[in-house]
């Protein structure tokens, strides 16, 4: 399941993986330095801080926890002279269905994380982070903890680090369930004790954050990039993948494929490449559905128009999705999508933490009706019945969870309109046929 | 309440937020480490030593669904039923969990060994079907891993 390097199968696009090399026992502190580990920090301490986020700026990096939101453009929102405290959060609640490579980086390259931190917090100014984990990676926490460890042990971390007048501490929070807690101000929130209550934005984190404080958020793997960028250079880093959208990309394959798992690649490949070529095609050698290109929250795609569409952030655009997570969800030609949509929508029914109306209500209902679908219950304007409540909750909420709700259904009604009149019209004829999953 | 390891850990965890309030989550994983669950008492002393209120700590308590306020089975068993598990056949898993156990999701079997419950998506999806008790994955699973997990759990 682990990351495996791709080039043994020939005419597929050559690469060595940077965020998930092959190296053995690379979480191990001694492994790591001796792979030219911690070399990237100790240049970043050599250079200014503002030139350290003119280098991630360049390089293009974009987030990875789902929005491909610019990451030296972000890191330049956090004021330089300030009488308060600063903070970085690290977001690893990893909890988007299909979503599962934060975790390949706690267990196979915690350093890579840990180092990405050290020289993020160096480029900001700020002393204090902490990274989030899901509750449910206790064992991942317990790896990720081992190796903090070590990397105090020798120096990298805590008060003046190697000599220099720069402190930094990094501390793991654990969550305790909730997925909205991946969502940056509940994340904030959760780390101060809260429930997890999305806040209303602006005041954004950059100048009120963590305890008031200026914040920035940022994913495990966009923090993981960039001891990358900065061994290497913004212009060698910003030529790999996708030019607007650079960089290795950890894409998680899940579902109706051969060899799932979590593969490295460049950004900027073919999605039928990255499912043929990387996860061994669909079993069977079926045909495809749909695919959820990016986590649950991205817009499911139609099998017969993957034509061209690569995991980068423009294309997806283009083709009417999004990269998100980069959780590939591939679904065969015998798969029931209402029954997929369904389990959506009472995931997002049973995450919404029920500050704003639409989404509490609005994702109740959507499962509600849906489940008629499933049912072969559903009447014909259950359809737009459903999408008038998802156009309802689109943009009328406090945080992008309403949305994340609200966009797999219209998308799955846009394009596989013909799946929901087939239950109509079954519940009608009163003979329902039975789809596997 | 908490045992003198933890009020040592505690006493190291404060040095590392400004508030004492930022102790909720870990103090509150403390307990239910040490307890097995998050009884109204343990809530009243949480909210004691941490000098918040009570209402407050009973929210965070109901809010996150990884902390329990009631006692469960000996063995929690998990099972994901998201997009991912359900590709690839967690239905099975489910259907044969039941059947082997005698409960269904949300019930403790009556010798209190064994809670079923339904989870989200658990950051498996590549290895999925799955299920986790207590801090384990359990990952690819057929029916016959199932029953080899279940043999080795009962004492
Ligand atoms: C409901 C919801 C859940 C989210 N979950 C995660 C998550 O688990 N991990 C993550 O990195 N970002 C998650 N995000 C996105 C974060 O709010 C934030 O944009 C991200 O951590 C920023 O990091 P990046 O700029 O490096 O991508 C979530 C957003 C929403 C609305
Ligand atoms: S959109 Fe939903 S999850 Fe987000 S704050 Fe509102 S109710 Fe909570
Ligand atoms: S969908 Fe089951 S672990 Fe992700």
């Amino acid at each position: 399941m682990t990351s495996q390097n791709p080039t043994e199968t020939s005419g597929k696009t050559q690469w060595d993986n940077l965020i998930l090399p092959s190296t053995p026992n690379l979480h191990k502190v001694e492994t790591y330095i001796s792979h030219g580990g911690y070399e990237a920090f100790k240049k970043a301490l050599e250079m200014k801080p503002e030139e350290v986020t003119d280098e991630v700026k360049k390089s293009n990096l974009r987030g990875r926890g789902g929005a491909c939101f610019p990451t030296g453009l972000k890191w330049t929102f956090m004021p330089k002279q300030t009488t308060k405290a600063k903070y970085l959060c690290v977001n690893g609640d990893e909890s988007e269905p299909g979503t599962f490579k934060d975790r390949q980086i706690f267990e196979f390259n915690p350093h890579l994380l840990i180092e990405g931190t050290l020289i993020a917090c160096y480029a900001m100014g700020i002393p204090t982070a902490y990274i989030y984990i899901r509750g449910e990676y206790a064992k991942w926490i317990k790896m990720m903890e081992l190796a903090l460890a070590d990397a105090y042990g020798k120096g990298f971390v805590g008060e003046k680090i190697l000599g220099k007048e720069f402190s930094c501490n990094i501390y793991i929070h654990k969550g305790a369930g909730a997925y909205i807690c991946g969502e940056e101000s509940a994340l904030m929130n959760s780390i101060e004790g809260e429930r997890g209550y999305p806040r209303v934005k602006p005041p954004f984190p950059a100048q009120y954050g963590l305890w008031g404080c200026p914040t920035t958020i940022n994913n495990v793997e966009t923090i993981s990039n960039v001891p990358i960028i900065i061994k290497n250079g913004w212009e060698w880093y910003s030529k790999i993948g996708a030019p607007k959208h650079p960089g290795p990309i950890l894409v998680g394959v899940s579902g109706h494929v051969n060899k799932p798992g979590v593969y490295e690649m460049p950004t900027g490949i073919p999605i039928l490449e990255i499912i043929h070529r990387w996860a061994g095609g669909v079993p069977g050698d079926k045909g495809i559905k749909a695919v959820i290109p990016g986590g649950s929250s991205t817009m499911v795609l139609r099998g017969d128009q993957l034509e061209g569409v690569k995991m980068d952030a423009d294309s997806m655009k283009a083709a009417g999705s999004a990269v998100g997570t980069a959780g590939l969800i591939v679904m065969d030609e015998d798969t029931d999508l209402i029954k997929v949509l369904t389990r959506l929508a009472k995931f997002y029914y049973h995450e919404s933490c029920g500050q704003c109306t639409p989404c509490r209500e609005g994702t109740g209902w959507l499962w509600k009706v849906l489940k008629r679908f499933e049912k072969h219950e559903a009447r014909m304007q259950d359809i737009d019945l459903l999408m008038d409540i998802a156009n309802n909750i689109e943009g009328n909420t406090i945080c992008a969870l309403g949305d994340a709700a609200a966009w797999p259904i219209q998308a799955m009604i846009r394009r596989f309109r013909d799946e929901f009149e087939k239950r109509v019209v079954h519940a009608q004829a009163g003979t329902p046929e039975s789809v596997a999953v | 309440m908490l045992n003198e390891s933890n009020k040592q850990k505690l006493e190291e965890l404060r040095k590392r937020y400004p508030t004492s309030q930022a102790l909720v989550l870990p103090v509150l994983w403390m307990v239910q480490e040490q307890e097995g669950y998050i009884s109204e008492d343990a809530m009243k002393y949480v909210a004691a030593i941490l000098n918040v209120s009570y209402g407050h700590i009973l929210g965070v308590v109901t809010f996150y669904t990884m902390f329990h306020s009631k006692p469960l089975g000996s063995h929690h068993i998990e099972v994901c039923t998201n997009v991912s598990c359900m590709l690839r056949g967690c239905d099975k898993i489910v259907e044969h969990l039941e059947n082997k156990l005698g409960i269904t999701f949300g019930e403790t079997s009556k010798d209190k060994k064994w809670t079923l419950s339904e989870a989200e998506c658990l950051g498996s999806c590549g290895t999925a079907p799955m299920l986790a008790i207590a801090d384990e994955y359990y990952e690819s699973l057929t029916p016959q891993k199932v029953d080899e997990i279940l043999e080795r759990l009962r004492p």
